[in-house]
């Protein structure tokens, strides 16, 4: 394995390579802050640039443009509450706040620094454990899938402030109930389309995420200009902070990037599971693991509810190569991407690539971390001119944040319905902000629902019809403990108190 | 007797789900599926039994702390404003391409907003979108539909 360690580093720091992952983080970034345009977007643009390159020289590239996408996602979520990707949606949950409160500069910094320690964690992980691992993968079957949403549903608690988690509840509903419209996966029978055509592949989420975040952030400011009580939010807004990190801030990501780590890097070897699911996981699990007086700060600029999101996303991203490197399985759509740029090298990914060619497998592992360190390096000293976004007038900004959103839709789908069903959905959501209603939860479930139909349904068909599934397979029940442990521990603390 | 706001949204909460729960029994499921353990309706029929019970459940239940809005602070006509600029933006970003109407709705958007620097204005709408056209267009390659630059023969 060292043998092909320093094969992979040899491969990886040759100077061309090395300008290839630099330009791959710089353009990746830029892509990322792009809302509509994620990772994926970002690989597929790069395929056909990469065809006359030597095999490890454009996946070197691929992988400075993953990861500098996924950094670029964070980077607008903070900023202005756009997540540019869906895997950095949970960041927005207190980078935004942080942002609001005059730190942007601090926030963007964590973000940077969760980042690199979650990849740097995932790519250890990834060099020592990738051939277990995959096996491991696959012993997961539905039960345990829809156990695992189930768990990943408990993260609600954390956006409920006291005497709101009924709010919270409704909120998760209606996201299950936006994310059930359009054709049913298994059948194909239309639900909720109302006859429009538009809707028979279901509501996108980056639709709904840029209704219920940006557009709906952004009809807030206007709404509240005139609010008083905003005026101060208004000045803190235009201070970027210090991106240095206190002792105090230090120890605290030090007891969140291991954890989040090894949840993100194992929810990213998941086939289907992915960034996503693994920043909402960590999130959740974060504030069941901190002190009480740091749970209230959640949702209102925490720093553990920032570093947990960004150091599970980018381990995640690492742990989807477990399946893609050691067995060919794409386990997301953005390694699917990565599968299809392989094929077209010629280079075959399963279990033979470690044997057949160790200097593309070892290389990739490489440039993945050589990756992060340079995305570390180019961004730290730009995060002061990165946080001027923030500075941006409110009349300017708005109305940019607005021209983001929809641009975002029409790249997708060049169809003026999303547009509407968008801002239909942002007027809604603004209206229920107001009164409190939560919007993460809703966006949880959206993430949720399709793949805890899928999976619960594969598991009654095979129990025909029995709710046995849930405590047959010692794996699904070890994870409904875990779950059941979680809501008894918050229902017990909230007699308590 | 005085109901809160928020009682006034669950229980439209409860409305929307029991239409739900209407249109999850106009689902057409095969016939072969009707007495499946599992079909396109059983998950929806689960989730407007739990709309419905969350929200009678809020109803019902005593509050903690109703929320208070003050609608006098609130700026309701820019709001307004904005989301029908917003509409008509959705409206012609199709039709008269993505340039001009992109940039038009910037520099209205600042209008109504109350911005009067004529040249910030103008150089965050005009430049700007054409800078980000290049960017998307002529960098990266991205399809951005424009039948006036077509038919003016700047872009392909």
């Amino acid at each position: 394995m060292i043998e092909g360690i320093l094969i992979g580093l040899e491969t990886a720091l040759s100077f061309k390579n090395l300008l290839m992952v630099m330009m791959g983080c710089f353009f990746g970034t830029i892509i990322g802050m792009l809302p509509g345009l994620g990772p994926m977007t970002a690989i597929a643009l790069m395929i056909p640039i990469t065809y006359g390159f030597e095999p490890a020289t454009g996946l070197i590239l691929m992988a400075g443009v993953y990861y500098g996408a996924v950094f670029g996602g964070s980077t607008s979520s903070i900023l202005i509450n756009a997540p540019g990707v869906p895997g950095t949606v949970a960041t927005s949950f207190d980078g935004y706040p942080m942002a609001q409160q005059g730190k942007a500069g601090k926030a963007l910094a964590i973000a940077a620094y969760s980042s690199f320690a979650g990849g740097t964690i995932a790519a250890i992980f990834l060099l020592f454990a990738a051939p277990s691992l995959s096996k491991v993968s696959l012993a997961f079957r539905s039960p345990d899938y829809f156990a695992l949403m189930i768990l990943g549903l408990t993260a609600v608690a954390a956006f409920s402030s006291k005497g709101q988690f009924l709010k919270a509840m409704m909120m998760v509903v209606l996201g299950l109930m936006l994310a059930s419209v359009g054709q049913d996966s298994l059948s194909d029978i239309t639900r909720f389309t109302f006859g429009n055509i538009n809707l028979l592949d279901g509501i996108s989420f980056v639709l709904v995420v840029m209704a219920t975040f940006a557009m709906s952030e952004a009809l807030t400011i206007i709404l509240k200009g005139k609010d008083p009580s905003r005026a101060t939010e208004q000045i803190s807004l235009s201070k970027l902070g210090s991106i240095r990190l206190d002792k105090e801030e230090r120890n605290k990501m030090l007891k969140t990037i291991p954890r989040s780590s090894v949840l993100g890097f194992l929810v990213g070897v998941l086939p289907g599971a992915g960034a996503t699911i693994a920043s909402f996981l960590a999130y959740g699990m974060e504030r069941n693991f901190v002190n009480e007086d740091e749970k209230q700060k959640f949702g209102k600029g925490s720093v553990q509810g920032l570093a947990a999101p960004e150091t599970a996303n980018n381990a995640a991203c690492s742990g989807a190569f477990v399946p893609l490197l050691t067995l060919g399985i794409p386990g997301s759509g953005t390694t699917a991407v990565m599968l299809g740029a392989l094929l077209g090298f010629g280079i075959q990914p399963g279990p033979r690539l470690y044997m057949t060619n160790p200097e593309i497998f070892w290389s990739v592992i490489m440039s993945m971390y050589i990756g992060m360190v340079i995305l570390l390096i180019l961004n730290l000293p730009l995060i002061p001119y990165i946080a001027r976004v923030l500075a941006t007038p409110k009349n300017f900004l708005i109305p940019l944040i607005l021209f983001f959103s929809v641009t975002g839709i029409y790249l997708m789908s060049f169809n003026n319905f999303d547009i509407f069903l968008m801002i239909g959905i942002a007027v809604v959501a603004t209206f229920l902000k107001l009164y409190n209603f939560p919007m993460p939860p809703l966006i949880l479930a959206f993430v949720l629902g399709g793949l805890m139909e899928e999976n619960l349904r594969r598991s009654l068909l095979i129990s025909d019809g029995s709710f046995n599934f849930l405590w047959d397979r010692p794996l699904t029940a070890i994870i409904l403990a875990i779950t059941v442990t979680i809501i008894s521990w918050q229902i017990f603390k909230s007699f308590k108190k | 007797m005085r109901i809160s706001t928020d009682k006034v949204i669950s229980l439209l909460f409860f409305v929307l789900s029991a239409f739900y729960l209407h249109q999850t029994y106009q689902i057409q499921v095969f016939s072969f599926d009707e007495n499946a353990p599992f079909n396109a309706k059983t998950f929806p029929t689960f989730l407007a039994y739990i709309g419905m019970f969350l929200s009678i459940l809020y109803v019902v239940l005593p509050e903690n702390k109703p929320t208070k809005v003050d609608h006098k602070v609130l700026d309701y006509r820019s709001s307004i404003y904005l989301v029908i600029i917003t509409v008509i933006y959705g409206f012609v970003i199709l039709r008269a391409g993505f340039f001009l109407s992109t940039s038009f709705f910037l520099f209205f958007s600042y209008y109504f907003l109350g911005e009067r620097r004529w040249i910030w204005m103008f150089i965050l709408s005009f430049p700007f979108v054409a800078l980000f056209m290049f960017l998307l267009h002529g960098i990266l390659d991205v399809y951005l539909r424009d039948p006036l630059l077509k038919l003016l023969g700047i872009i392909g």
